[in-house]
């Protein structure tokens, strides 16, 4: 049993096995991760996508604070029951701007993905506020509190800009100088609908690859 | 293996900072339990909230995940470390306040990044939930769990390092990786940063996170418990040695590589989720060859189980392990997937794994571990026998709701009328869940409250008694078998 035997040189040398755990466990990875983070169509923006500016990075993270993410995917998938109930399939170069991505895991409530659009925005400040009084049976939380505060309370707009912008997303200085100003009057819940109501409307599916029927 | 030759005089192992995490855990279970069983009740009663934003069920949810997995799973982890590192090396651990420093301060930091949670602060990764300092804060006290474990084992005085140790070895190790590569954030406040990654290239450096978070540390960890534990328990030695070798190493390979199966239809290459298939189901080989290992270890103990509440805990979740390990590559082929990705059978496999095998494996432990500890009989072995049942049912009702909900939601989802049109809202779709939800609550109530009997059983056994100290075996005494 020869290897067994070299197996006995790990079970007897420490640093060994802690290496051959290290070297066994990060292969996988490496495979699937290095060619991913240097695949150019991952990181280019597709047509009409553009970085959130002013309001909606604002509503952006207002939505990651509620924990929307945990009930609402944002990821449309090319089945063609899901093209007919949500709109066009989710492309990878929409997300380029997305840190982090909210493609969730779960739909209690509905995909969100190409919300944008497709109700006024008093139907959100209502929904949002009392979602029974629009939608009855639905088991979605209310959010009262996010008619109550000021969108420049939910969090240091120009430190998160700044941030943002330190990883290399196209902010230009004078976008984050304007920032504060263009929240000025507006409550989270503003804030909030100002996202979802661009989510997914920049997507042109004449100018893809295909007709967005799925495939 | 040197350095600590002679006579072991004074030695006593290190068991009082095993009974503190012991202790920990246990209030985990029924914080993060009971808070499992709130958001679970929010579903079909969504005003329970009071319009309270801390009790939400978008911030109440992760709470309920962090307090499970890395308050209860990972202190209950960190003390069967700890005691079965000391019995496998004949030899105390090597820096026994630095044992304490990491015990406590994991307890402070998931407490307070608990909190955080319920205060909003959140990186928006579903299970590495927590903002960039507590991510520190975990870092520095996994290095220092690391260095515990394996300064134990480089001064062991047995020159093999024994199965349980290559598993808990390697849920520190593999953790660390993936749990600092997915933190990586820009930090822009104390408490906000953005992930360095963006969109696809998050996801599936999250997927291979949170994969693997599942992989390491909810099956690999509690591999490491069962392989100590269970041989302890059926008193017999492991069955078969080379198939714990190879199912090993076959395991921290071929596991790394299934997070894509996360991303089925979703918007990354076909490259990437066609391997995640395919490496989820060659996966399925490790994980039963340990099921097998440990299902032929007890086999000739059978007659105990009629009698022996921890090893039938432990034998059971042998059983979960093995249904959840097939289940798990089933729903990664993506004919599956596109059934049950983004529905409660996802939430379903999740608890048959948390319930059925974590949950159980940790109860049959204790059980053994209490009594041991403070050198007494347990309390009660007809109480232990009625939290038997009331587990398997909580698990079992828990299961079927969700497989019910589940495949119930996919299937209508997907589903179009002759004009091509979906046939029915969504809307209508989650009106028909509340009897599951209600089952669902039903099957986890039913376990919380078995896991209070325990806590009541086990508090019994321990009250008013001192940890007792044990001392190593003398050297050149009885070699611990394999």
């Amino acid at each position: 049993m020869s290897g067994l035997s070299l197996h006995q040189k790990l079970e007897n040398n420490a640093a060994l096995l802690v290496f051959g755990i290290l070297f066994v466990s990060a292969i996988g990875g490496l495979v699937q991760i290095i060619p991913s983070l240097t695949q150019d169509s991952l990181k280019t923006p597709a047509r009409n996508t553009r970085v959130y500016s002013a309001v909606e990075p604002v509503g952006r993270d207002i939505y990651i604070r509620e924990g929307c993410s945990v009930c609402h995917s944002q990821q449309i998938r090319p089945l063609l029951a899901e093209v007919k109930r949500y709109g066009p399939y989710s492309r990878a170069g929409e997300f380029v701007y997305d840190r982090p991505f909210l493609w969730g895991s779960k739909r209690t409530g509905p995909d969100l993905h190409r919300i944008g659009g497709k109700y006024s925005d008093i139907w959100h400040r209502v929904h949002l506020i009392d979602p029974r009084a629009v939608v009855t049976n639905s088991i979605m939380p209310a959010y009262p509190w996010l008619a109550e505060r000021p969108a420049s309370a939910a969090g240091d707009i120009q430190a998160n800009l700044r941030a943002l912008q330190r990883l290399g997303d196209p902010y230009a200085d004078a976008d984050i100088e304007a920032a504060p100003g263009q929240l000025e009057g507006l409550l989270e819940v503003d804030a909030l609908i100002a996202y979802l109501q661009m989510l997914g409307v920049g997507f042109d599916a004449g100018a893809s690859d295909d007709d967005g029927a799925g495939h | 293996m040197a350095g600590n030759s002679g006579s072991n005089g004074e030695m006593y192992y290190h068991d009082s900072v095993v009974r503190f995490l012991v202790m920990c855990s246990l209030v985990w279970i029924v914080l993060g339990m009971s808070a499992g069983a709130y958001v679970a009740a929010e579903l079909i009663w969504p005003g329970i909230d009071f319009g309270q934003p801390w009790l939400s069920f978008g911030r109440l949810r992760p709470l309920h995940t962090n307090s499970v997995i890395f308050g209860f799973g990972v202190s209950a982890l960190m003390a069967t470390a700890f005691y079965s590192v000391q019995r496998t090396c004949h030899i105390p651990l090597a820096t026994p306040r630095l044992a304490w420093a990491t015990a406590i301060l994991w307890q402070v930091g998931i407490l307070t990044g608990g909190l955080s949670l319920l205060a909003g602060i959140n990186a928006g990764k579903e299970y590495a939930e927590l903002e960039w300092p507590f991510d520190i804060v975990i870092t520095i006290v996994w290095i220092c769990f690391g260095v515990v474990f394996f300064a134990t084992i480089a001064h062991r005085r047995i020159k093999q390092i024994y199965v349980s140790n290559w598993f808990y070895g390697g849920l520190i190790i593999v953790v660390a990786m993936v749990h600092v590569v997915n933190s990586l954030a820009m930090p822009a406040t104390l408490f906000k940063s953005y992930s360095i990654y963006a969109g696809a290239q998050d996801a599936i450096v999250q997927w291979w996170y949170g994969h693997n978070a599942v992989g390491f540390l909810l099956t690999g960890g509690f591999l490491g418990m069962l392989y100590y534990f269970l041989p302890k328990q059926a008193d017999r030695p492991i069955w078969s040695y080379k198939l714990s070798v190879v199912a090993f190493w076959a395991f921290t390979y071929s596991y790394i590589w299934a997070g894509p199966h996360h991303l089925h239809y979703n918007a990354i290459p076909d490259w990437v989720q066609n391997l995640g298939m395919v490496m989820s189901l060659i996966l399925l080989a490790p994980s039963w060859a340990t099921m097998i290992n440990g299902i032929m270890t007890v086999s000739g103990a059978w007659k105990k189980l009629r009698t022996d509440p921890a090893l039938k805990f432990i034998v059971l979740s042998l059983a979960f392990y093995g249904l959840a390990t097939f289940e798990g590559p089933m729903m990664a082929i993506k004919s599956v997937n596109v059934v049950s990705h983004f529905t409660d059978w996802t939430i379903g496999h999740v608890h048959s794994g948390a319930l059925g095998w974590n949950a159980m494996i940790v109860f049959g432990t204790y059980y053994f571990l209490a009594p041991r500890l403070v050198g007494a009989e347990l309390y009660s072995v007809r109480l232990a026998n009625v939290h038997f049942w009331l587990a398997l049912a909580g698990t079992m009702l828990y299961i079927l709701a969700m497989w019910g909900a589940g495949v119930s939601q996919g299937l209508l989802w997907l589903s179009l009328d002759h004009l091509g049109e979906p046939s029915f809202s969504f809307k209508d779709i989650m009106a028909s869940m509340p009897p599951y939800y209600l089952l669902r609550l039903i099957g986890g109530l039913t376990f919380l409250t078995g896991a209070v009997l325990m806590i009541f059983n086990l508090y019994m056994t321990m009250r008013g008694r001192e940890t007792l100290r044990v001392r190593p075996p003398e050297v050149g005494s009885v070699r611990e078998s394999t």
